[in-house]
């Protein structure tokens, strides 16, 4: 009777299939999140699409899944009243990028030179409490009046939406820089101007991608607003040309593009993000 | 910069603090006296360990000699020149990690040598040098979080060193470190330490880092520092921290200097119990 090798076994097996026992669980759990999120989008949409076929919610109002993709469909493949689909993508992102990059820029430069030197932020910080307090998305019509139906309005408003909490982001990092850091740097040698640019700013940048990400939305947010209120192409017209003529599907169809694109580019922002921070430590809440 | 002979060594000091005092204004808005008339002087090639109670102001005397801090009253030469800014003759190694963490560790050792305008070819050779002699070589593109904490703690001597600092100002450098390898790094400085004739002013909490390490130990007082006594280490060198520690004359010194620490200890303490009562 093999006695010996037959307890061998179970305690030789346990120790190789636990691993993959453990893999498979989590390939389980995995795949079950993403359909249980499939699920719960298909029960939404499922709900809607027929609550507004059976008359339980009125369908003018509301619209319905079916005719909105229909009418992305439809801009896709005819283009809309604006010109092409594409067009109007392209003019929206054009303007919410150049106020993005005008002011991160604006926010960034200022925000390390107020947090760098004392007297200048004496100077202007009541001055930018005063028009930090202002709901600046009202300055959208202001805008309009100054720089016209074109772009220049829509980048504006993009701007001053950015501007504000990217500014106060590098002043913070620019003034919470570890003082360790900075007395070794000017032991080493540095002068004033290598521990900005070689210290300060390096340890800002934290500060500042934190901004980054949430003031792509504010630029995508400016230039909607200030589309919608007046201009000759982009998203916000269509929005806004939607609703003129009581076309909820447009609407709707208008808000998922939106959504589309700026959860694309928020990709692409933590993408570069992680290509610049190779320095830091991996986060234990990663892919959380 | 002032080159010193060795036959000049003995006229002009490489440190002196006369009556140095230093005040601080608290955040509360009251006077703090962290240094207090402080006359301290320490030769060439001289291995000084400064001893005394937590808090007492040992730190604060370093950043009066390094430039970082002007005393309040009273002077700071370093070679017989007024302590003006920062020297770059100094060399400073911190108590915390102030290695630069999204520099790697060979551009954290170049870091130095760039700042001072060496050209970036010259000062990498220097720095892979020094990287070799802590024996961080195969580490040189590693991130500072991918260390452990005695590594990250070679690196900032390497970065120190590779400026050839002929004052070396170490504010208890290896605290953070577990005590095997607070020992390997008390050896591995006295190697780098004993091939560059500089000054060492050693800072520390620890009387047994300090006897194993020094030529003299430094006891201050209860703060506001001001030195209390000053105790000659006659143990022979080349020395090593495990070694020395077993001799009979190591601990004789320990305990005479002890008594006198001792007592700064039991004032800082008691001053901290009727604080807290």
């Amino acid at each position: 009777m093999p006695l010996e090798t037959v307890p061998a076994d179970p305690v030789a097996a346990p120790a190789a299939t636990r691993t993959e026992v453990r893999e498979r669980a989590a390939r389980n759990r995995r795949n079950s999140v993403f359909a249980a999120r499939a699920g719960v989008l298909v029960a939404f949409l499922g709900l809607w699409e027929v609550c507004a076929r059976t008359g339980v919610i009125d369908p003018f109002n509301f619209s319905q899944p079916s005719k909105i993709w229909a009418q992305i469909w439809q801009w896709i493949t005819h283009g809309t009243a604006q010109g092409s689909l594409g067009e109007q993508i392209g003019y929206t992102l054009y303007e919410a990028l150049s106020g993005w990059v005008i002011g991160v820029v604006t926010g960034v430069l200022l925000g390390i030179a107020l947090g760098r030197i004392r007297f200048l932020a004496d100077v202007f910080g009541p001055y930018i409490k005063v028009l930090n307090a202002i709901p600046r998305i009202v300055l959208a019509p202001i805008f309009l009046i100054w720089f016209g139906l074109g772009p220049a309005s829509k980048v504006a408003s993009a701007v001053v939406l950015v501007f504000f909490p990217v500014f106060f982001n590098a002043f913070q990092g620019a003034r919470e820089v570890d003082r360790n850091l900075v007395a070794n740097a000017r032991i080493l040698g540095a002068d004033n101007r290598r521990v900005t640019l070689q210290v300060v700013i390096p340890a800002a940048t934290t500060w500042i991608f934190t901004s980054l990400h949430v003031s792509f939305g504010f630029a995508l947010i400016g230039a909607i607003v200030g589309e919608y209120i007046g201009a000759t192409k982009g998203l916000g017209l269509m929005v806004a040309a939607a609703q003129g003529t009581f076309n909820a599907a447009g609407v709707y169809a208008a808000m998922t593009i939106l959504a589309v694109v700026a959860l694309l580019t928020e990709g692409l922002l933590t993408f570069a993000e992680k290509r610049l921070f190779r320095w830091k430590p991996a986060d234990s809440g990663d892919g959380r | 910069m002032v080159h010193v002979s060795p036959h000049k060594a003995g006229a002009v000091p490489a440190i002196e603090l006369t009556g140095a005092t230093k005040r601080f204004r608290t955040p509360s808005g009251t006077l703090h006296t962290a240094v207090r008339d402080l006359d301290l002087t320490v030769a060439p090639g001289e291995f000084v360990a400064v001893v005394g109670p937590t808090g007492c102001g040992k730190s604060t005397t370093l950043t009066l000699v390094s430039g970082l801090e002007e005393p309040t009253e009273g002077e700071v030469k370093v070679y017989g020149e007024h302590v003006d800014g920062i020297n770059p003759n100094v060399g400073f190694v911190f108590q915390q990690d102030a290695v630069f963490p999204w520099r790697t560790v060979l551009s954290n050792v170049t870091a130095g040598p760039r700042f001072r305008g060496v050209g970036a070819d010259e000062a990498r050779e220097k720095a892979r040098d020094w990287l070799a002699r802590v024996g961080l070589a195969a580490f040189e593109d590693r991130y500072p979080h991918q260390l452990s904490g005695g590594m990250r703690k070679r690196v900032a001597l390497a970065q120190t060193f590779v400026n050839d600092p002929k004052i070396l100002l170490m504010d208890e450098p290896f605290s953070a470190l577990d005590v095997q390898t607070r020992a390997l790094m008390s050896d591995q400085l006295l190697e780098l330490w004993a091939g560059t004739g500089s000054s060492v002013v050693f800072v520390t909490h620890d009387l047994d880092e300090a006897i194993a390490l020094a030529d003299r130990v430094v006891v201050m007082t209860a703060g506001p520092a001001t030195v209390k006594e000053v105790f000659t280490v006659d143990l022979p060198r080349p020395r090593t921290v495990e070694a020395v520690r077993l001799e009979p004359r190591f601990v004789e010194l320990y305990r005479e200097i002890w008594a006198s620490l001792g007592e700064e200890v039991r004032i800082t303490r008691e001053r901290g119990a009727g604080r807290a009562a």
